[in-house]
């Protein structure tokens, strides 16, 4: 461990201490070190894929560590499960948010340590007037007794900060706290984060957002690739310095350089609107060119692809493909017009993980390989061959379950299996989150050779490195609507920021 | 709060079975006199117990078919030692049948639990043993009438203050239900790991656990049942509540039960058995033959689960700002 | 990147090496067991025409246990099949009554059990209701409306030709039964391992959700397994009906546990994506097999049912308290 900064005068209350986490096919963690503070705020940086939501659940009692050891007071302790875990005091503010539906707020905040009244049953106007406290402490206007499925996103996620506040905690996460919050609530929820620090609460901040960290945290951790790679206190450092060590290398050399010479217009998109996720999208795309779609998480981003492919159905709109009116009621439809999706959730949507790599490879196309609806085997071997070759595939047989292979093995198996349907658009949601360096590489430069040979791409991503080094042009939403195309001298980090968190428009 | 409960499920079957009770008293003002209304309740009395066990099981995203075959052996083996013990005080036979039903329902979680078989497959096996077992055990032969004791007959058929002691028996359930879900940790538990199994997990609960109580409770108020029915009908037999597991898995669904997981309350689920119960007994009121319950019941679910499901449909997410106003 | 001429093999086992080790191999050394048991049990069993009355065990079962598994590898159920064939004999032997000829009997058969599927179809893929809730419901409807129609008489009277499907002999001792149970098998074994189709099936079992991502139309593929499950009801109806003579209300009663045990135990896995055509029919053969050798050994039929009960928890308990006894 380094050595402690002047910064922190008292000992950890909670360190990590040489942790490893494996998963089959990846290592999620290798001899990580974390030390959290009485009354400071220590901010975990990390790129998408680092290990930080798997530090997470091992400090939360969900994922047990395969090596190394958690220390509370300085004391080797265990979490084996999630209880033990908020008994030592640890609580935690979910990325994604971990409620329960059909259940009540109040219920919501207290499910697991009510407050107990006669018989010891659950004495539901002490936990009603308790949760009530809670809000208010937060400023947030929540009847205790509404059921949770009545409330927007935003309240859900004020909902789970409550019931992280509602144990007495030494050690408060916050996962992405502010990725689904509005600009006056992200103010409010720094309040909150002094406030704490001034209980003397430990807290661990989880951030992709460089002026949050530098607003609100007091220590900085920095983890790559599932590996520890500093700390120290945030005065003592420049952006730019977080910056080199998250990424370990300068941010320009990585995306392979692009001839930019787009074709003819092969997709129009005309007034897409739906009734809840977006509005109003409009925009053409041509031969050869990578179009990036930038927006804080939640903006309707992926949400439109999926309606663009067929998945669920807009209100209104119309598109246009190679200048012939289509539209698109499924996603055979849209296979069949040529436009294809590799998701954002690879193993749910991506990847059918218990067949086969070729089995996943033909299934769009098996009319192609199949002869008056009969399987040939040899043919499906013979396309998932050709295809995963061109991706530089590594997997020990192609009868291999795709589950069985790493994050980026994964994703070039779902890439491989659009490309064999010969597509003229393929969307790519999110196509680099969560797979290592390498692999993240390989794919940057699959897509520019996508785009050379005359694929239009679209490219789904909240990663600003990545949309600036790969796009052409940039499309940002905010919620649900378009709120700027930008290409060129525009495309910085400053505009698409601004663009994306609305900031200077209100 | 008022206008909620319009809304709600519950209220719109406690609608249907008031108009249901009024087409009937149309014609047969009798039908709802007070005497024969508290009959009704009385025969829909082993459904409503059996079918607050089945709810908990399927809140926590399991099911229980093999609910009816545990009240059927169970009731067997009380039979069987009445016959052979006629002196044995009542209270130890209730005790024999809760404790031999929830051994049964024990045996049906621990493989869902421990061995992580899928419910379904688990119950459909133990539905033929537990069925089968009856069999061994009476050899075929039924448990008459005349063989059994009169404390053990008389037991369910008392009147208490108005009321045959089934009845009260029913009734006790649905309140302690009533408690138990709304106001135990483990009433609670039961909605969290059915409604989000995933966030259970953060929130410090047992899955396997939690689904295994579930099924012990069930089985626990199936063997009560068996005794109850056993005692009230004066006769035993290897078919007998034979089929009784879809009833309750009717009233279930009827009262708004989903069979996904983590949704109903034990006041929908009454009305869901009264709503069986009522059909049951006015159709040979109004002069429709029996026959036409089976069918009556079946439309009854395929409408209640078509109804459930468009009432819970989810529309996307909500991002556009005017949307979440208008929800 | 150093290795760019990388080449990945076809498959590291070969079909065959992996065919030995499957569950389908274990199922069948099961068969030969009791079959060499029987053997030797029963003096009476190796007699080919004692061992032809034996198939009438499992293959009218079988025949829908082909449908039900092809849908419940695609990740949904049918637990309505037996009152589908219920209904169709229902219609057949009113049929009859008119004096209707015996190929109209078997299109009124098929066409209604295609009706029966198309009903479920319906409400599971159309409306989108879960299909365990919504067959539950249909089976009360379907046998429902038999008990309607047919109270507590029977049909009887079919025309004399109607016979051959259940009671007549291709040749020697191979039944019409066996031959329509061959036929089904193959047919089913082709559609499910051999087309676009069968692969369909799989990827929507494994993930329904990715396979619609993968462009595959999940609904028309569901809609078309109800469809043929309830055609295989039809099926197992006219053959049930000609073999018994007589139609009652009552017909195949419990039918759909079997149909769903014999799938289970032929290695299909309950959540779906996994399972294959031969399986379920060497799991037929195994339960043909042991409620006959049962039955020359004068057990009685429930305590079969006991053994098949037992069957279809241990062989999924067993590999799992094993691994855990290993660990």
């Amino acid at each position: 461990m380094s050595p402690l900064p002047k910064a922190a005068p008292l000992p950890p209350v909670l360190a990590l201490d040489g942790v490893t986490k494996v998963f089959p096919g990846v290592r999620a963690l290798s001899e990580v070190s974390l030390a959290l503070y009485p009354g400071t705020v220590t901010a975990l940086v990390g790129e998408n894929g680092a290990g930080k939501s798997t530090v997470v659940k091992i400090l939360t009692g969900i994922y047990q560590p395969d090596g190394g050891a958690i220390r509370v007071d300085g004391q080797p302790a265990t979490f084996p499960t999630a209880q033990a875990a908020a008994d030592a005091g640890i609580t935690a503010i979910h990325q994604e948010t971990v409620l329960f539906d059909e259940l009540s707020v109040a219920e919501n905040i207290y499910l697991g340590h009510a407050p107990r009244g006669r018989f010891g049953l659950i004495d539901t106007a002490a936990m009603h007037r308790k949760a009530a406290e809670i809000l208010h402490s937060i400023e947030a206007d929540i009847d205790p007794a509404t059921p949770l499925r009545d409330l927007g996103i935003a309240s859900k996620h004020l909902v789970a900060i409550a019931r992280a506040l509602s144990i007495d905690a030494r050690v408060v996460i916050m996962d992405e706290p502010t990725a689904a919050l509005s600009h006056k609530e992200i103010t409010e929820l720094y309040d909150l984060v002094d406030k704490l620090k001034q209980q003397g609460k430990a807290v661990l901040f989880i951030s992709h957002k460089f002026d949050e960290i530098f607003r609100i945290a007091d220590r900085y951790t920095v983890f790559r690739d599932g590996q520890f790679v500093g700390d120290g206190a945030i005065a003592d450092v420049t952006q730019s310095q977080l910056v080199q060590m998250m990424v370990g290398r300068s941010v320009d050399h990585i995306f392979p350089a692009r001839a930019k010479a787009p074709g003819a217009e092969v997709l129009r998109v005309v007034g897409y609107d739906h009734p809840t996720e977006f509005a109003d999208i409009g925009f053409s795309l041509r031969r050869g060119e990578i179009l990036g779609f930038y927006g804080l998480i939640g903006a309707g981003r992926s949400e439109f692809m999926q309606a663009l492919f067929g998945i669920t159905r807009p209100s209104k709109g119309a598109i246009r493909i190679d200048d012939k009116v289509r539209v698109i009621r499924s996603p055979a439809d849209a296979v069949a017009n040529g436009i294809v999706y590799v998701p954002e959730d690879r193993g749910k949507q991506g990847a059918i993980t218990a067949l086969p790599i070729f089995q996943n490879v033909t299934l769009p196309s098996l009319g192609k390989t199949s002869r008056s609806g009969f399987l040939r085997l040899a043919e499906e071997f013979k396309l998932a061959r050709d295809y995963t070759a061109r991706l530089d595939l590594r997997a020990a047989s192609l009868d291999q379950p795709v589950g069985n292979l790493s994050g980026g093995n994964q994703q070039k198996v779902v890439i491989a299996k659009w490309l064999a349907t010969q597509p003229k658009v393929i969307i790519l949601d999110e196509p680099t989150k969560g797979i290592d360096i390498g692999s993240k590489a390989a794919v940057h430069e699959f897509m520019a050779e996508l785009a050379a040979q005359g694929l239009a791409v679209i490219m789904v991503s909240s990663e600003i490195p990545e949309v600036l080094g790969m796009s052409d042009r940039v499309i940002v939403m905010r919620e649900g609507r378009i709120v700027a195309e930008v290409s060129g001298d525009q495309m910085t980090p400053e505009t698409l920021v601004r663009h994306a968190a609305g900031i200077g428009e209100d | 709060m008022f206008k909620r409960f319009l809304a709600s499920r519950e209220a719109i079957l406690l609608g249907a079975v008031l108009i249901l009770l009024a087409l009937v008293a149309i014609r047969f003002p009798a039908f709802i006199a007070p005497a024969n209304l508290a009959n009704v309740f009385n025969d829909t009395s082993p459904l409503i117990i059996l079918a607050l066990g089945q709810m908990i099981v399927i809140l926590t995203k399991c099911i229980d078919l093999s609910i009816a075959a545990n009240l059927a052996l169970c009731g067997m083996v009380v039979a069987i030692l009445n016959v052979a013990h006629p002196d044995l005080p009542v209270i130890v036979t209730l005790v024999v049948a809760t404790g031999l039903g929830t051994i049964l329902g024990a045996i049906n979680g621990l493989l869902v639990w421990k061995l992580t078989i899928p419910p379904i497959v688990v119950t459909l096996g133990t539905m033929t043993i537990y069925r089968g077992t009856i069999f061994l055990i009476s050899n075929g032969k039924w448990v008459n009438s005349h063989e059994m004791s009169a404390p053990f007959k008389a037991f369910s058929r008392q009147i208490l203050l108005g009321l045959p002691v089934l009845s009260w028996i029913a009734l006790a359930v649905v309140a302690t239900f009533a408690v138990l879900l709304t106001r135990t940790t483990l009433g609670r538990a039961f909605y969290a790991v059915g409604g989000n199994p995933h966030a259970a997990v953060y929130a410090g609960l047992n899955v396997g656990r939690t689904q295994f109580l579930a099924f012990a409770i069930a089985g626990a108020l199936a063997g009560l049942t068996g005794y109850l029915w056993v005692s009230r009908y004066a006769v035993a037999y290897v078919d007998i509540a034979g089929g009784f597991e879809l009833d309750v898995i009717a009233a279930c669904v009827i009262g708004g039960i989903a069979i996904s997981g983590g949704i109903g309350s034990v006041g929908g689920l009454v009305l869901g058995a009264l709503f069986l119960g009522v059909i049951k007994n006015a159709l040979p009121v109004v002069n429709i033959s029996p026959f036409w319950q089976l069918a009556i019941s079946g439309a009854a679910i395929v409408i209640a689960v078509a109804f459930n499901a468009r009432s819970s449909r989810t529309k996307g997410r909500i991002i556009l700002k005017s949307a979440e106003v208008a929800a | 990147m150093t290795v760019t001429d990388r080449h990945i093999p076809d498959r590291l086992q070969s079909p065959l090496q992996r065919r030995l080790r499957s569950w389908e191999t274990l199922l069948l050394a099961v068969a030969v067991a009791i079959f060499t048991f029987n053997a030797f049990a029963s003096p009476y069993f190796l007699n080919a025409w004692n061992l032809s009355d034996a198939t009438f065990n499992f293959t009218e079962k079988a025949m829908i246990a082909f449908a039900m598994a092809l849908l419940i590898i695609a990740g949904e159920i049918d637990l309505s099949v037996a009152a589908i064939i219920a209904l169709a004999s229902t219609a057949m032997g009113a049929a009859a009554q008119f004096g209707a000829p015996t190929l109209l009997l078997v299109l009124i058969g098929l066409a209604v059990g295609l009706a029966c599927g198309a009903f479920n179809a319906v409400l599971v893929t159309v409306m989108g209701l879960p299909s365990i809730v919504v067959t539950i419901g249909t089976m009360s409807l379907f046998r429902g409306i038999s008990y309607i129609v047919l109270g507590d008489t029977a049909y009887g009277g079919y025309p004399k030709g109607f016979k051959v499907f259940g009671q007549g002999y291709v040749w020697w001792v191979f039944s019409w039964e066996l031959v329509i149970f061959v036929a089904l098998a193959l047919a089913f074994g082709v559609l499910l391992h051999l087309t676009n189709f069968g692969r369909a099936v799989y990827a929507i079992g494994n993930n329904a959700t990715g396979a619609l991502f993968s462009g595959i139309r999940v609904q028309r593929v569901k809609f078309i397994l109800f469809l043929l499950t309830g055609l295989m009801s039809g099926v197992a109806s006219v053959c049930l009906t000609s073999r018994l003579g007589s139609t009652r209300p009552s017909i195949g009663l419990g039918m759909e546990l079997e149909v769903v045990t014999m799938v289970v135990l032929g290695g299909v896995n309950i959540l779906g994506g996994s399972g294959t055509i031969p399986g379920v029919v060497i799991a037929a053969v195994v339960m043909g097999l042991v409620t006959f050798g049962l039955g020359l050994l004068n057990v009685p039929g429930i305590v079969m049912s006991i053994v098949i009960g037992l069957l279809l928890i241990g062989v999924i308990a067993l590999p799992r308290l094993w691994a855990m006894w290993r660990r």
